[in-house]
């Protein structure tokens, strides 16, 4: 299990190609990795969005991923679990966040990812500011609740 | 008696400060650190942890205890 907060720009794919040979997942042990990628919209709320700062609780975050982890990945019965999430200064079509779940069969990954997903968007304590186009200044994003499972 | 107390986002905006120190002389739960803080009324939406917990505002905090308050999050 691999949990890492990123302030600088990260390549999704390549984390979750590179990963399996750096984690103690044996080859051949699972048949199924689920992924989910997240990216910077340059519009929201019908407006043009030119940037975006993330901030984030040092130390919260941290703890509230890896606990909720380790119960996804029981709960699920994953073989492994890779979450990694931007912070600072993100423009559009940049990765904010990557979570990426192997298992034996593809329901468990599946069902992991999505409910890592969904704890990540609804406890994480990250905050978004825009920064929108022309003068419209800045806007902090409010929260939407997260997606029933 | 120390308490680290966090403000984070939009809050730390409308409040104009990002934390502080504070030595109470008694008891505190959450809500009392707020009202140590800041005159403001608590948000509705106002959340809370200690020591890197959701906390609800009736907890109470101890010596050493790091506090923060911060609007809803808003990740992924």
């Amino acid at each position: 299990m691999h949990i890492q907060i990123c302030p600088q720009a990260f390549n999704p794919w390549s984390e979750v190609a590179d990963y399996p040979a750096r984690s103690e997942m044996k080859p051949g042990s699972y048949g199924a990795c689920s992924v989910f990628v997240g990216f910077m919209r340059d519009f929201n709320l019908g407006d043009k969005v030119q940037c975006m700062e993330l901030e984030h609780y040092h130390g919260m975050t941290e703890k509230l991923l890896a606990e909720h982890a380790q119960k996804v990945n029981q709960q699920y019965g994953l073989a492994d679990l890779l979450i990694i999430h931007r912070v600072g200064m993100i423009y559009p079509q940049d990765p904010i966040v990557l979570v990426a779940a192997w298992s034996a069969h593809r329901a468990e990954a599946f069902d992991g990812c999505r409910d890592m997903m969904e704890y990540l968007k609804a406890k994480a304590t990250f905050w978004k500011k825009e920064s929108l186009e022309g003068s419209e200044g800045q806007r902090w994003v409010d929260n939407r609740k997260a997606m029933p499972l | 008696m120390t308490i680290s107390v966090k403000i984070f986002a939009s809050l730390r905006e409308d409040l104009g400060i990002d934390g502080a120190n504070i030595r109470p002389s008694h008891k505190m739960t959450a809500l009392d650190v707020w009202k140590h803080i800041t005159d403001k009324k608590p948000p509705d939406n106002l959340l809370c942890a200690v020591n890197h917990q959701y906390a609800g505002f009736d907890s109470t905090v101890q010596d050493g205890d790091e506090i923060a308050f911060f609007p809803p999050v808003n990740g992924g």
